[in-house]
């Protein structure tokens, strides 16, 4: 069938970019020979160059920093170098990207399909390989089995984060048709919760900073201003590249004069650079953030033509902010009075100014009023849509539909039965996915309905993202007769209660669209070009489509290949796969302002998305959930404040979860490369409580409180505050065994801080966990779990 | 061939490791040796109540400065792949006038 697509040439959003030279370096790191504007494809030397825009895996978020893939006449990856023809990117690369031999070669992935006897789960030795025909005809007459006894509801499908797999919301909708798709994150404590506020207060998706990713001149474009002052709010953007924003856009943006103001209880590299350092005890950023409105407010800082025209409930909002001010927020967040004060003045002083807000947000239960506050912030200091500012996209942007094929794929009757539709509809309606903690009292209780089968979507839940992760294997274990893993190495969620194992491949083996920040707001567009071969592994857009068509080919046989369902689902329908990727990157332009030109709403009138039109700074939709339509602040769960009882016994506030550069979440274990810049599990403490306790550097320690206990090593630092400890998340040891000698599957439950964090203790509407705003204990222990680096290259450095 | 220098501007580098594994992919080094190693100064709070807090990349014995990328006419590899641009290999005739046009207080400059 001859298809009609349209000329993306013609779409204003999107751009090609030919650089003459290349600007977001400094002035001194320019070189007069490169690959700028080279085809997708070419030769060199004897060697094939494949350019690709990667999204996962290895796991990364949707920043698709262009590669070139070189492989010889055997289709074997050579080596791997950094594109320069990426707009934002221009080369850089970080050290995941740069070690994808190694994860694509390396000696323990996982190239073919396995099985295993679910009554032997957790048995690392009894798999059994098998071929992808067999895979698919045992799922196949499971999931009949399941679904006719249990109904397609009793399916879950666990989402991980960043990942393609984590957010192809297809694989629950279409593939396997249940409604219960599912993050397995307490309380969707990361992304959501601001989504929340943007999608409810803003009617736009998440605004991030503008660092000129999307003109034809970067930071040199006329129409650009670079910002006078950016805020990093909970977030360490030069690791973790948080939803596809390339981090390190903050240091070119610093070199050409950018201020920062950094909001995070730890020291970390930007805020040793910046004006102001805002220390604050974790959990309480709701406080800070009301202190914030409350001077800009009462001194008159903001942009009252922008407040007049374009926001609503302003006064209210300043009368709820009255309640907060600067010096109670002091006695709150420990921050001084004087610099709460300062930095809220150079803030609201700076044009442009923005703010780059982070995952902490949401990890406690009161996230999304901090993300009320900040949007709010963002709003009365009229920085949203401006150049150096937020940016926002245009209601025209997303090419991934939203909720793509729900309805078609579920009916009515289904979607209904969604686990938490009726109690939190502010959390299951946006996100289209079950609520995470009641899906465990499902499994646990089997209320609304028993769950039996399972699917990990790009997830390894028992490490990373699931609190309380043995309760979780236990409810998988006792409620789940099928549980099918799909990924590129065995993990330890999947070898503790999977059943088939299917393989992924990784970003050099597969197609695709990477679109920053998930496409709503994008920068860059970029396209993934298959460039060799390793194993059987199926990319998530494959197996979506190619088990899709075994299990529910009526939703299916619409498409005729996975190349045309690429085009529905991440081009619009509108644009040839196969003439755009040869583009490799595209730049998406968005314009400004859009408020008054009538770009943002559906109706073409000017304004913003939302009921009243304007930025709601007094939420309708907070109201109709039942919440309070204006932000207020709660004390953490656990604290000095609300448990002081359990202070005594758990002296030390935790926080966990801070990025490295080595480490993509529970990914990268098995690449020594990485290993190597950070071998064991660390717990930062500062060293005037490390010298109290009787803790070295380099130490092992247990940590401790009323839900659980781990061990990590100490790593003693003045970054953290007394009183104050961080731990690294994520951890298991590939180099351990698989079966379970009493610290889970690879260990990973011996140093996992998730088990000292609880589940349900989200807010009022659903979201949001306390993975950052703990309690607990630190002791010495005589025990030490030393990785020997020597090990790790013996079993994982010879690549096969 | 005109001799080179290494030029990093470590104010600004960030720690992230690039230019460390790109040499060790590139020149095959196990984990015991490497072509540049970055090190860590710091963090430390100073009286003044300014943080000291450095990452500082030092090239080894086993660094030619990418001599043959350079006769190719194409970058360094750390330098290429460096996340926050800080690395260069000049001639050394324009180092003067590099660190005169750099106008920071961080630089460093290496014949490794
Ligand atoms: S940020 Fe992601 S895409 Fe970019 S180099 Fe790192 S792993 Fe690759
Ligand atoms: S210049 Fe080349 S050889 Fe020297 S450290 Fe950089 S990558 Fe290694
Ligand atoms: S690559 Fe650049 S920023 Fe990263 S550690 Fe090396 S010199 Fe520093």
């Amino acid at each position: 069938m001859e298809k009609e697509y349209s000329d993306w040439h013609d779409n204003p959003t999107m751009r090609s970019w030919h650089p003459e030279r290349l600007n977001a370096r400094s002035e001194c790191t320019i070189s007069d020979v490169n690959d700028l504007n080279k085809p997708w494809r070419f030769e060199e030397d004897g060697l094939t160059v494949t350019r690709t825009s990667p999204w996962s895996p290895p796991g990364c978020h949707p920043v698709g920093c262009s590669l070139k893939l070189y492989t010889d006449e055997d289709g074997k990856l050579v080596k791997v170098e950094g594109d320069e023809n990426n707009p934002v990117t221009q080369g850089r690369l970080c050290v995941r990207c740069l070690t994808l031999k190694d994860y694509i070669y390396n000696p323990s992935r996982i190239l073919h399909p396995m099985k295993r006897d679910p009554k032997k789960r957790g048995d690392a030795d009894a798999w059994e390989e098998i071929s992808w025909d067999e895979a698919f005809a045992l799922i196949k007459s499971e999931y009949d089995r399941i679904t006719k006894e249990y109904g397609r509801e009793s399916i879950v499908c666990f989402a991980g984060t960043g990942r393609e797999g984590g957010t192809m919301a297809p694989f629950g909708s279409r593939m396997l048709c249940t409604p219960n798709y599912c993050y397995s994150q307490s309380g969707y404590a990361c992304y959501v919760p601001r989504m929340a506020a943007s999608s409810y207060l803003l009617g736009a998706a998440y605004p991030e900073i503008d660092y000129a990713g999307g003109l034809p001149g970067r930071y040199d474009d006329p129409e650009y201003e670079v910002p006078e002052c950016i805020v990093i709010w909970g977030k360490e953007p030069l690791p973790s590249n948080p939803d596809g924003f390339f981090g390190h856009s903050v240091i070119d943006l610093m070199r050409r004069g950018t201020r920062l103001i950094v909001v995070d209880p730890r020291a970390n590299w930007l805020s040793t650079r910046a004006d102001y350092h805002l220390q604050l005890r974790p959990g309480t950023d709701a406080a800070l953030s009301l202190a914030w409105i409350n001077v800009i407010a009462n001194e008159k800082l903001y942009d009252a033509e922008f407040v007049e025209y374009w926001t609503y409930g302003f006064d209210e909002l300043v009368e709820r902010a009255q309640e907060m001010p600067p010096s109670r927020a002091a006695e709150i967040t420990g921050v001084p009075e004087e610099i709460i004060i300062e930095s809220a003045r150079m803030y609201a002083n700076a044009t442009p100014a923005a703010i780059a807000w982070g995952l902490a947000l949401d990890q406690k239960a009161n996230g999304m009023q901090v993300g009320h506050c900040l949007i709010a912030l963002m709003a009365i200091t009229g920085n949203i849509d401006v150049p150096g500012g937020q940016r926002i996209g245009d209601k025209t942007m997303g090419l991934n539909e939203a909720g793509f094929g729900f309805e078609e794929g579920l009916g009515q009757e289904l979607i209904a039965k969604m686990i938490g539709a009726k109690e939190y509809p502010a959390y299951c309606g946006l996100i289209l996915n079950s609520h995470a903690d009641l899906t465990l009292r499902a499994m646990e209780t089997e209320d609304p309905y028993p769950i039996r089968m399972g699917f990990y979507a790009g997830n390894n839940l028992l490490s990373c993202t699931s609190a309380e992760p043995e309760r979780w294997m236990k409810a998988i274990n006792g409620s789940m007769e099928f549980v099918i893993a799909f990924d590129t190495f065995m993990t330890p969620s999947a070898q503790a209660t999977c059943d088939v194992f299917l393989p992924l491949a990784t970003i050099a083996e597969r197609e695709g669209v990477v679109q920053t920040h998930y496409g709503s707001s994008p920068v860059t567009m970029g396209f993934m070009n298959k460039a060799v071969t390793q194993g059987e592994g199926m990319s998530d857009m494959e197996l979506c489509f190619n088990l899709g068509k075994v299990l529910n080919p009526h939703l299916w046989d619409q498409y005729e290949d996975i190349r045309d369902f690429i085009e529905h689902l991440r081009l619009g329908k509108k644009y040839c796969y196969e003439d755009i990727r040869k583009e490799v990157v595209l730049q998406r332009y968005v314009g400004y302002r859009k408020y008054e030109t009538g770009l943002l709403r559906r109706d073409g009138k000017p304004g913003f998305n939302t009921s009243t039109g304007r930025v709601e700074l007094w939420s309708y939709a907070f109201h109709r959930f039942g919440d309070d339509p204006l932000p207020y602040y709660i004390e953490p769960q656990f604290g000095p404040e609300s448990s002081p009882e359990l202070m005594e016994e758990y002296p030390f506030i935790l926080t966990s979860g801070a990025r490295t550069y080595a480490f993509f979440h529970s990914e990268n274990r098995q690449i020594p490369y990485c290993r190597e810049l950070n071998p064991d599990p660390l717990l930062e403490i500062n060293p005037e409580d490390a010298k109290r306790k009787g803790i070295v550097d380099g130490s092992w320690v247990k940590a401790v409180n009323q839900f659980g206990e781990c061990v990590m090593k100490a790593k003693v630092s003045p970054i953290v505050k007394e009183g104050v400890v961080h731990a690294q998340h994520a951890w298991w040891f590939p180099e351990q065994d698989g079966n379970d000698h009493g610290g889970g599957a690879y260990d990973t439950f011996r140093s996992n801080i998730n088990n000292l964090v609880p589940n349900f203790h989200f807010g009022k509407l659903g979201f949001g966990a306390p993975f950052k705003c703990m309690i607990c204990d630190v002791v010495p222990i005589s025990e030490s779990y030393d990785t020997d680096m020597d090990e790790i290259w013996e079993k994982f450095g010879k690549l096969v | 061939m005109e001799k080179r220098a290494m030029l990093i501007d470590y104010g600004y580098c960030t720690g992230c490791h690039s230019c460390e594994v790109s040499c060790r992919k590139k020149n095959d080094l196990r984990l015991d040796e490497w072509g540049i190693k970055v090190n860590e100064v710091g963090p430390q709070k100073f009286s003044n109540g300014k943080w000291e807090w450095d990452f500082v990349p030092v090239p080894s014995s086993l660094c030619d400065l990418c001599e043959d990328r350079i006769a190719e006419g194409s970058k360094p590899l750390c330098e290429l792949h460096c996340l926050a641009a800080v690395i260069r290999v000049v001639p050394v005739s324009e180092v003067s006038s590099c660190l005169e046009s750099m106008d920071k207080d961080k630089v460093a400059v290496y014949l490794p």
